[in-house]
């Protein structure tokens, strides 16, 4: 039985492909999910580092671990906030009120601008540069590579946001742009706690 | 029928071990040896090259064999066996490479104990210690910063042996520098005695460089910032390359340098007329 | 089934241009993608063969006479770079892998088509960066293709971020090609295809683009850093100012091994499909193959340092990576007595397909074999860094991935093209490149274990002749290329013509006209429950 043919199999390929995504709103999530999975390993990558220098290669005298810990935490705490304040912009939207998904939408991008803010801040009144010590360079390389997510994050939200005005091209059928652009604000959120974790408290 | 399968299968795989076997122990591609550990490493490739063989032949044999036996003359388009799989065959040749594998496993790691590369670090440094405390600064508390070694091969820790003799190797593009502290010895080529374990304490300067002596059979990492050891017993009064192993540069292929294997005596009178007076004092 | 399969949001591929243009264009159509990928992969794969030629005519003499010793610097480091990034793993992965698993899966393009477009767009500006480099950076990379710090960090940087920058494109153009990839085969299938249905390059590419998406970021990571070093003067891998060069290389070879297994993988599938229909059997022992693949894509993940036996790693760390990197034996072996009791009992076509795929055969388990001897530390100690170590890994990419590269050109040149290759020249091919490959690294492994290090423009005078003999062979593999293009050239303008299925075959791919449709099938796309369904007359197509 080589050639014999699947009766559903037929039925679906003559469906028209113009109304191909509704069909499957999980099919590009997933290829962002794996892609997600992907990035999650180049910060994975960044950690070990961070974590073997840590263990074997002693810091030059008079240079130490310890960094101010209030703005840091404030930072932590603004963007787990933003990734609930998001994930009501998506309840909204699926309900149909895209006005208040809107409104939803615009608190989370502020949060993730106040969180840079505080990053630059953080920044300047640092002790140490980039190239003083090799805690330094880990440190800045670590936060900045996630500060450019964050930034890359805001983007997206403003243009989903733009994207939820009447007429606009997110729905409550169709909303491809929020949903992902929810799960990378996840991720992104997720990376910083465990950054949070292995820079600050550890 | 059957029986005479099993005899034939029976015969051919003795036969292929058998020729595994004396290939193993009579085809020698390796240079002499010149030091304890050089042999203690044919033993090892002796083994692994037999049952190499073995298994390149008999699977060569299998392959060419189907390939003359089963071939399809032109034009005839009727099909083999429509055998989809066996799972007593696939669980034999699942078992056998298990087996063996773990086999070689368990040796080469008894090799390398007994080349002294399972000594732990920090057995390490006592080891050091009492080998400064021969030298003749004795009763001196150990110097502090004794560095801390990352990685290599340290003497084997059996009681019996005569202390090592320590060495600083200093890797550099493009060349090795060897300074014995006893006697304050700086030296382009490494001179050691026959018969004394020598311990090799290493670091580079700019990159990373190779400390390998084929004859030894042994090769370190030179690792700039991070100290690096290797111990030997040279068995043969010669001289052997010492090559650098590890890309370091344009003039990597040149980073060449010899070590001199004396007689204990030999070496003591170039240590003798060599010596320097003491400057760290 | 209820759910309906997905359709890949494909733009209306009336628009691509048509006619030979169309393999210039942004074509989002998986088989012009297929073909750009393995034509461009060649063209590198001469260039980076005539960097090969050059350093064999360097190695020709024990002096460094042929060309300035950091200019050999540079060409081993292009040669690496461009044969691994530029030719091997675009080929296998995104030239066969986009060509094949869609019929394979059922469906009519892959699950992303401009995403797959993009990916390889991305290669041919990568490529053409990597070579200028060595023409405008003024000094390519000079540090091989592992970029050790703190050599890495000393030698011209500009060629050295060029390198860096490129590698980066490649790499990502291979993650967006495996997201692709695992998107097409686990949510494309055709309704009614289970996954142990499918033909096993299928699974073989799905490992692979595992293994890609955990590893690549990686190799991305460390560069990024390896970069700040170099640009910014931060000291993460520079002693200098307190870093640590051996955690750069845990983190390259935590991609750079299981990259071994990227080259390898889609060969292995790709030997998987030709034996079956040249033997006229069944594939072997199916679903132990499955497992062997997964049992191979865990294990690679967890055995980078037997790399890294001489730098100064913990004895712990070195028993355990020896024990690990000995395991990937037995999955692999598995393969290949599955190989073996395929061909056994078959009716074997010898043709060149079938010739390049047991030359593959031998190659590969001459060079596990001393793969595994190489996982031995104390083996090791002795020849890592020699020429047993290149002999080891050309007789395994080389010998193994190339060679399963030509068998597979034959096998589906009359699908690409609908013309068959010329058998005779088929065969002058496989003799030459056969002959000359063996005669080329055979040698190397004696010269290894007897003192010859590798990256070396020159060497003791007492290693000339088994020199000279690897260069001649290197001359003959180099001859093998012309009839291969010859065959090509001359077939594509008036070869015999194949019809729709020459083998008689059962994959998806030869229910089809050759060259294919444009969304593969006219009607709708066979269900293919039996891809390896031979012996039972019942499933005999009659052409
Ligand atoms: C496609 C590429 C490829 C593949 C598949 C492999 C496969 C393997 N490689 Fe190789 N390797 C390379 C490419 C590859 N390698 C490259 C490029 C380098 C050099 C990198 C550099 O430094 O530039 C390298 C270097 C390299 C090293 C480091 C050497 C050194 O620098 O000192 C080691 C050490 O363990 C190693 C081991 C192995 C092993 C155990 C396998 C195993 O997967 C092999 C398993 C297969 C078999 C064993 C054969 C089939 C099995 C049977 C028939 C069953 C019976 C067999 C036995 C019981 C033994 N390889
Ligand atoms: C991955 C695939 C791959 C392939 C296919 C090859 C193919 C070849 N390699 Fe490769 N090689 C590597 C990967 C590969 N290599 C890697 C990773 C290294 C390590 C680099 C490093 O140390 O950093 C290496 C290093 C390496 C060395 C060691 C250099 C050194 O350490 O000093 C040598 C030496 O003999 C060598 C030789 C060859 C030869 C002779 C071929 C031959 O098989 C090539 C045959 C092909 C040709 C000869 C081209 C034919 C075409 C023509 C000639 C036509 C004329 C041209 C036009 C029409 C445009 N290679
Ligand atoms: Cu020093 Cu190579
Ligand atoms: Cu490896």
């Amino acid at each position: 039985m080589t050639t014999t043919l699947s009766q559903p199999g037929e039925a679906e390929l003559h469906s028209s492909p113009s109304h191909g995504h509704e069909e499957h709103p999980d099919f590009r999530m997933f290829g962002l999910t794996t892609f997600l999975v992907a990035d999650g390993m180049t910060f994975a990558g960044f950690f070990a580092a961070y974590l073997t220098f840590r263990a074997v290669n002693p810091l030059p005298p008079g240079s130490n671990y310890e960094l101010e810990l209030l703005l840091p935490t404030i930072n932590t705490v603004l963007l787990v906030v933003s990734s609930f304040t998001f994930h009501r912009a998506g309840r909204e939207c699926r309900a149909d009120r895209l006005r208040a998904s809107r409104g939803w939408l615009l608190v989370t991008a502020l949060l993730g601008a106040a969180f840079l803010a505080g990053q630059m801040v953080e920044y300047f009144s640092l002790p140490f540069g980039l190239t003083d010590n090799l805690f330094a360079s880990t440190f800045y390389a670590l936060t900045g590579f996630h500060g450019l997510h964050v930034t890359l994050g805001v983007i997206c939200i403003a243009i989903v946001t733009l994207q939820t005005r009447a007429g606009g091209v997110i729905t409550a059928k169709s909303h491809f742009g929020l949903e992902a652009a929810e799960l990378y604000w996840h991720f992104v959120d997720g990376i910083w706690v465990v950054l949070y974790g292995l820079l600050y408290l550890l | 029928m059957k029986i005479r399968n099993a005899v034939t299968l029976a015969l051919a795989s003795t036969g292929l071990i058998g020729t595994g076997w004396w290939i193993g122990y009579n085809v020698n591609l390796l240079p002499e040896v010149a030091s304890s550990n050089a042999s203690v490493y044919d033993d090892l490739f002796k083994v692994l090259f037999s049952i190499g063989a073995a298994l390149f032949l008999g699977i060569a044999i299998i392959l060419i064999y189907s390939l003359v036996r089963f071939r399809r003359p032109a034009a005839d388009f009727g099909d083999g066996l429509p055998v989809e799989g066996n799972l007593p065959l696939e669980i034999v040749w699942t078992a056998i490479p298990a087996v063996v594998v773990l086999f070689v496993g368990i040796y080469s790691y008894d090799i390398y104990e007994r080349m002294g590369g399972m000594v732990t670090l920090h057995d390490h440094s006592s080891m050091a210690m009492s080998s400064s405390a021969m030298s003749s600064t004795a009763m001196t508390p150990p110097q502090q910063g004794e560095p801390r070694y990352w990685g290599g091969i340290s003497p084997a820790s059996d009681p019996g042996a005569s202390p090592a003799l320590p060495v600083d190797v200093t890797a550099m593009q493009f060349a090795f520098i060897f300074h014995y502290p006893e006697g304050n010895i700086t030296s382009g080529e490494l001179h050691v005695p026959v018969g004394q374990p020598v311990e090799l304490r290493m670091e580079a300067r700019d990159v990373i460089h190779a400390f390998w002596v084929p004859q030894f059979r042994l090769k370190q990492d030179v690792i700039p910032g991070q100290p690096t050891l290797l111990s030997f017993t040279p068995t043969k009064p010669g001289t052997y390359p010492i090559v650098c192993a590890e890309l370091c540069g344009p003039y990597h292929g040149g980073m060449r340098s010899s070590v001199v294997v004396q007689e204990p005596e030999a070496f003591q009178a170039w240590v003798d007329q060599n010596r320097q007076p003491s400057t760290t004092a | 089934m209820t759910i309906a399969a997905p359709k890949p949001d494909i733009v209306s591929v009336s628009l691509q241009p048509k006619g030979w243009l169309r393999y210039f264009s942004f074509s989002a159509d998986h088989k012009v993608i297929g073909l750009q990928y393995i034509v461009c992969g060649f063209l590198f794969y001469l260039i980076g063969g005539v960097l090969a030629g050059a350093i064999r005519s360097e190695l020709a003499t024990p002096l460094s006479d042929f060309m300035p010793r950091d200019t050999y610097n540079e060409v081993l480091t292009l040669h690496g770079t461009i044969m691994i990034f530029l030719w091997i793993v675009p080929v296998v992965n995104g030239g066969f892998g986009n060509y094949l698993v869609p019929f394979y899966v059922g469906a009519r393009d892959m699950a992303f088509p401009r995403l797959n477009a993009v990916a390889f767009w991305m290669i041919p500006p990568a490529g053409i960066l990597l070579i200028s480099s060595y023409f405008l950076a003024g000094a390519a990379a000079q540090s091989g293709w592992t970029a050790y710090p703190p050599l890495s960090l000393t030698t011209p940087a500009a060629g050295q971020v060029v390198w860096i920058l490129s590698v980066l494109l490649l790499g990502g153009s291979s993650i967006f090609g495996a997201i692709n990839f695992i998107a097409t085969i686990l949510k494309l299938r055709r309704p009614g295809l289970k996954m142990m249905q499918l033909p096993m390059y299928c699974w073989a590419m799905l490992g692979t683009s595992i293994l890609v998406v955990l590893s690549t970021p990686v190799l991305a990571g460390v560069l990024i850093m390896l970069s700040f070093d170099i640009v910014a003067h931060t000291g993460f891998f520079n002693p200098s100012l307190g870093g640590n060069v051996v955690v750069y290389q845990h983190l390259f070879w935590f991609y750079s091994h299981p990259a071994v297994y990227i080259m390898v993988l889609p060969a292995f599938g790709l030997v998987s499909e030709i034996l079956p229909v040249h033997a006229r059997k069944p594939l072997f022992g199916y679903t132990t193959m499955v497992y062997s693949i997964m049992a191979i894509v865990f294990l690679g993940l967890i055995v980078w340092a037997h790399h890294m036996f001489t730098s100064g790693t913990p004895p712990w760390m070195r028993l355990f990576f020896t024990i690990a990197t000995a395991f990937i034996a037995v999955p692999t072996g598995i393969k290949f007595f599955n190989w073996l009791a395929t061909l056994w009992g078959g009716r074997i076509a010898l043709n060149s397909a079938v010739l390049f795929s047991c030359a593959f055969i031998l190659h590969f388990v001459f060079g596990g074999i001393t793969g595994v001897s190489l996982a031995q530390v104390p083996f090791d100690i002795h020849v890592h860094d020699t020429y047993y170590v290149v002999g080891h890994f050309h007789y395994i990419v080389y010998g193994g991935t190339v060679f399963v590269i030509f068998a597979s050109l034959y096998h589906w040149y009359p699908k690409f093209t609908g013309r068959m290759l010329n058998e005779d020249l088929g065969r002058l091919h496989f003799l030459l490149t056969f002959v000359g490959f063996n005669l080329c690294f055979l040698p190397q492994h004696w010269l290894g274990l007897n003192g010859m290090p590798r990256r070396v423009a020159e060497y003791d005078p007492a290693f000339t002749l088994l020199n000279q003999v690897s260069s001649v062979g290197a001359l003959l593999m180099a001859i093998s290329t012309f009839p291969l293009l010859a065959n090509v050239v001359i077939t594509a303008l008036r070869g015999q013509v194949a019809g729709d299925n020459p083998w008689n075959a059962l994959t998806p791919e030869w229910l089809t006209s050759s060259p294919p449709p444009v969304e593969n099938w006219k009607g709708e796309a066979p269900l293919v429950t039996e891809p390896y369904g031979y012996g039972h007359n019942s499933t005999r197509i009659t052409a």
